[in-house]
C-alpha cells in the first residue's frame, strides 16, 4: 500500500470530512475539516493503516487569515514505509482541539510544546504545562505578532516568588517525631 | 538576692539515641529530590525531579527548556542560509550531520536533494558518518564516566580530538562548521583529507577495541546496564523514540535503509538492533554503529568521484545559480553572475511555496525539520522534530522502579544533548 492509496483509504472512509489528498515533492498531505474529529481520524489511520509512529505534531500561525491556527501531523507507518501529514485548521476564538495522546503517547510532549509556544490548548491532554518556557510565563513566543526580539516579563515568574529553601539560615533538622517533610523544611517561614 | 539555679544537660549522644528511638518509621513515606539543572550525569541542564521511596524512584518528571533559544522563531526572521550557523548549535555534538539535515531538508523544498553532484553526496555522507562516530565517542565517554569507568573517557576523546581537526581541514572550524550551502558546500575537501581519513580509522580501530575490551565484558558495566530501564518494542513506537534508541529495542528502522537519501543506497552497511532493549542493549548497537560507520568511511574515501585531489574537478555544488553563489571571478567579470550574488545575499533563493518534512538520521536519532514556505527566501514556518527531545519524553515512564544510582545509567544510555533537545 503505498501513502496515496492509504489516503483514499481515509477519504473513502471519512468522506467530506477529509479532502482530496495532495502531493508536494513526493509527499501526501490531507486535511481534516473539523478539528473535533481529529482523534477519530488518527485512530483510523493507526488501527486500520498501520500509522503506528508520529512523527511530528507542529503548528501554523496564519496570522491575518481565519481560521488562525493549522495543527500538522507527520505520521509513518514503520512496516509499511508510507507517510502521510494530516492537517487540521482550529479558529483563533476556540484555540482547542483534542489532544491524540490516546492514540500515539509521544504526542503528549509535542502537544505540551504547542500550547507553550503557540497557545493551542489540547483538550483531555492529562499534562498541560508549558514544557520550553517557564511557568508563569504570559507570552506565546511562536505567534506571528510576537516581536523577535521579546517582550519584558517578571523573570522568573512563579519560581522565585517564594523564599529560596533554607533562606537565612544553616540547615536545620527539627528534632520531633514528625515525618521527615516536617522535620526537614524545605521553605523556612521568616519569623516577623 | 542572688539564686542559684541547677541547669541539667542531658548528655547529647543520650539525647540523639532517644530521639532515633522516637522516630516512628513511616512507611511509604516519600521523598522529592530535585537533580539538575547542573548535575555532571545530566549533560548539560536538564532537571528532572524523583520522587523517592527510599532509594526506589517512584516517580519521575523531566524539566527541559533550560536551553531554549528560540531557533524556531530566529529561523521564521531570516534567509534559509543564514539558518545553518544555527543549526551547528543543535546538537553540539555532531555539528557537520545538522548542517547536512538541514540543507538536505531545504533541498527537499527547493526539490534538488536529488540532483546534487555526486562528489558532493560522498563528502556530505562522510561529514554525517564522522559526526556519528564523534556523538557516539563522546556519548560512550560520559556514560562511561558516570558509571566509574573514567579511563574510557580519556580514550574517547583521544578520537575524538582526530575528528575536530578533520572537521577543521574541511570547514576551517573545528565545532560551529556550518560546513554545508544549500545545494553543495562550503568549499570542496582539501586534497589530503582523504588520507586523513584513512589514517584516523587505522588509529580508531585500534582505540575502539580498547574500549570494547574495557566495557562490553566488564563485569560491573555489565552488571549495571543489562536488564535495566528495558524499552519494549511497543513502547518505543509509542513514544516515538528513533536512532539507537529505537534500534536497541529490536526495531530495524534506520532512515539511511529505508527512506536512503544521499549516496547511501550504493555503500555497503548493517542497521544493528538489540534484542532486549535494555541500557546494554542500547550500549551494543552505539558500538557497531560506529564500525559500521567506519566501514562506510572506508568506502567513501576509496569511491569518491574525482578522487582525494579531484584531478578531474567534479563539482560540489548544484550548477544553478538562482540557489548556489557563483565563483568570485565570474561575479567581479560577469553581469548575469554579479545579479545572481546581489539576489543571493540579499533576498536568498526562492523557494517554492509548499511545505515538505524531511528527516535525517542523526546519531541521536531522526533530526527532522518541517518547513513551511509561501515563497521567497525567508521560511514561513520552520520546525525542528529533534530527537533528543522526543527521546527523553520516556523518562517519565522508564525511571520509576529503578534506583537513584540507575539514574546517570539510563540517562547515559538515552544518550541525549540538550542544545537540540531546548533548541
Amino acid at each position: 500500500m503505498t501513502s496515496l492509496e492509504t489516503a483514499q483509504k481515509l477519504k473513502a472512509k471519512f468522506g467530506d470530512l477529509v479532502s482530496e489528498p495532495t502531493e508536494f515533492r513526493g509527499e501526501i498531505m490531507i486535511k481534516v475539516a473539523d478539528a473535533e474529529q481529529i482523534v477519530a481520524v488518527c485512530e483510523f489511520a493507526k488501527k486500520q493503516l498501520g500509522f503506528d509512529y508520529l512523527v511530528d505534531v507542529s503548528s501554523l500561525d496564519n496570522y491575518g487569515d481565519d481560521p488562525r491556527w493549522t495543527v500538522v501531523y507527520e505520521l509513518r507507518g514503520l512496516a509499511s514505509a508510507c507517510e502521510l501529514r494530516i492537517k487540521t485548521d482550529v479558529s483563533e476564538e476556540k484555540s482547542e482541539l483534542p489532544s491524540v495522546i490516546g492514540v500515539w503517547k509521544t504526542a503528549n510532549w509535542h502537544e505540551r510544546e504547542i500550547y507553550d509556544m503557540m497557545g493551542i490548548s489540547f483538550r483531555e491532554h492529562p499534562d498541560l504545562r508549558r514544557i520550553l518556557m517557564w511557568e508563569g510565563y504570559p507570552y506565546f513566543p511562536l505567534r506571528k505578532d510576537f516581536p523577535l526580539a521579546g517582550k519584558p516579563s517578571d523573570i522568573p515568574g512563579v519560581a522565585f516568588s517564594k523564599p529560596a529553601p533554607m533562606e537565612g539560615g544553616p540547615f536545620v533538622t527539627i528534632p520531633s517525631t514528625s515525618s521527615s517533610t516536617a522535620r526537614e523544611p524545605r521553605v523556612r517561614i521568616p519569623e516577623n | 538576692m542572688a539564686t542559684v539555679q541547677d541547669i541539667e544537660i542531658p548528655d547529647s549522644a543520650a539525647r540523639a539515641a532517644q530521639a532515633v528511638d522516637e522516630l516512628p518509621d513511616d512507611v511509604g513515606e516519600k521523598m522529592v529530590l530535585n537533580m539538575g539543572p547542573s548535575h555532571p550525569a545530566t549533560h548539560g541542564v536538564l532537571r528532572i525531579l524523583l520522587e523517592l521511596d527510599g532509594e526506589v524512584i517512584t516517580k519521575a518528571d523531566p524539566d527541559v527548556g533550560y536551553l531554549h533559544r528560540g531557533d524556531e522563531k530566529i529561523a521564521e526572521n531570516m534567509t534559509y542560509t543564514q539558518f545553518i550557523p544555527y543549526t551547528d548549535r543543535l546538537d553540539y555534538l555532531a555539528p557537520l550531520a545538522n548542517n547536512v539535515a538541514y540543507a538536505l531538508a531545504v533541498e527537499k523544498a527547493l526539490d534538488i536533494h536529488d540532483k546534487l553532484p555526486p562528489r558532493c553526496q560522498y563528502i556530505r555522507v562522510m561529514c554525517c558518518e564522522l559526526a556519528r562516530i564523534s556523538a557516539h565517542l563522546l556519548g560512550l565517554g560520559a556514560f562511561a564516566m558516570d558509571v566509574g569507568a573514567v579511563t574510557v573517557f580519556l580514550l574517547t576523546f583521544t578520537e575524538r580530538e582526530k575528528i575536530y581537526n578533520l572537521a577543521e581541514a574541511a570547514s576551517g572550524a573545528r565545532l560551529t562548521t556550518s560546513y554545508t550551502r544549500i545545494g553543495g558546500l562550503m568549499r570542496d575537501i582539501p586534497p589530503t583529507w582523504c588520507d586523513q581519513v584513512r589514517q584516523f580509522l587505522k588509529e580508531f580501530a585500534v582505540a575502539l577495541a580498547e574500549v570494547e575490551v574495557l566495557l562490553t565484558r566488564n563485569r560491573i558495566w555489565v552488571d549495571r546496564l543489562r536488564d535495566l530501564a528495558v524499552i519494549s518494542k511497543e513502547m518505543a513506537i509509542d513514544y516515538g523514540l528513533s536512532g539507537p534508541n529505537l534500534r536497541g529495542s529490536g526495531i530495524e528502522w534506520d532512515l539511511r535503509k529505508n527512506q536512503p537519501y544521499l549516496c547511501y543506497k550504493d555503500l555497503q552497511f548493517d542497521i544493528p538492533t538489540g534484542s532486549v532493549g535494555d541500557c546494554y542493549d542500547r550500549y551494543l548497537v552505539r558500538m557497531e554503529e560506529m564500525r559500521q560507520s567506519m566501514r562506510i568511511l572506508e568506502q567513501c574515501v576509496n569511491k569518491i568521484p574525482g578522487g582525494a585531489e579531484n584531478k578531474s574537478k567534479e563539482p560540489v555544488n548544484v550548477a544553478d545559480g538562482k540557489i548556489v553563489l557563483p565563483p568570485k571571478h565570474g561575479v567581479m567579470t560577469k553581469m548575469e553572475e554579479l545579479i545572481h550574488q546581489f539576489m543571493l545575499v540579499t533576498e536568498g533563493m526562492n523557494v517554492p511555496p509548499g511545505e515538505i518534512y524531511f528527516g535525517h538520521e542523526n546519531p541521536k536519532g531522526e533530526l527532522g525539520f518541517y518547513i513551511c514556505s509561501k515563497g521567497g527566501g525567508v521560511p514561513y514556518r520552520l520546525k525542528i522534530r529533534s530527537p533528543s527531545f522526543i527521546n527523553l519524553s520516556i523518562l517519565g515512564e522508564l525511571m520509576p522502579g529503578a534506583m537513584v544510582s540507575d539514574v546517570p545509567v539510563i540517562l547515559g544510555s538515552i544518550d541525549f544533548v540538550m542544545g537540540e533537545s531546548d533548541r
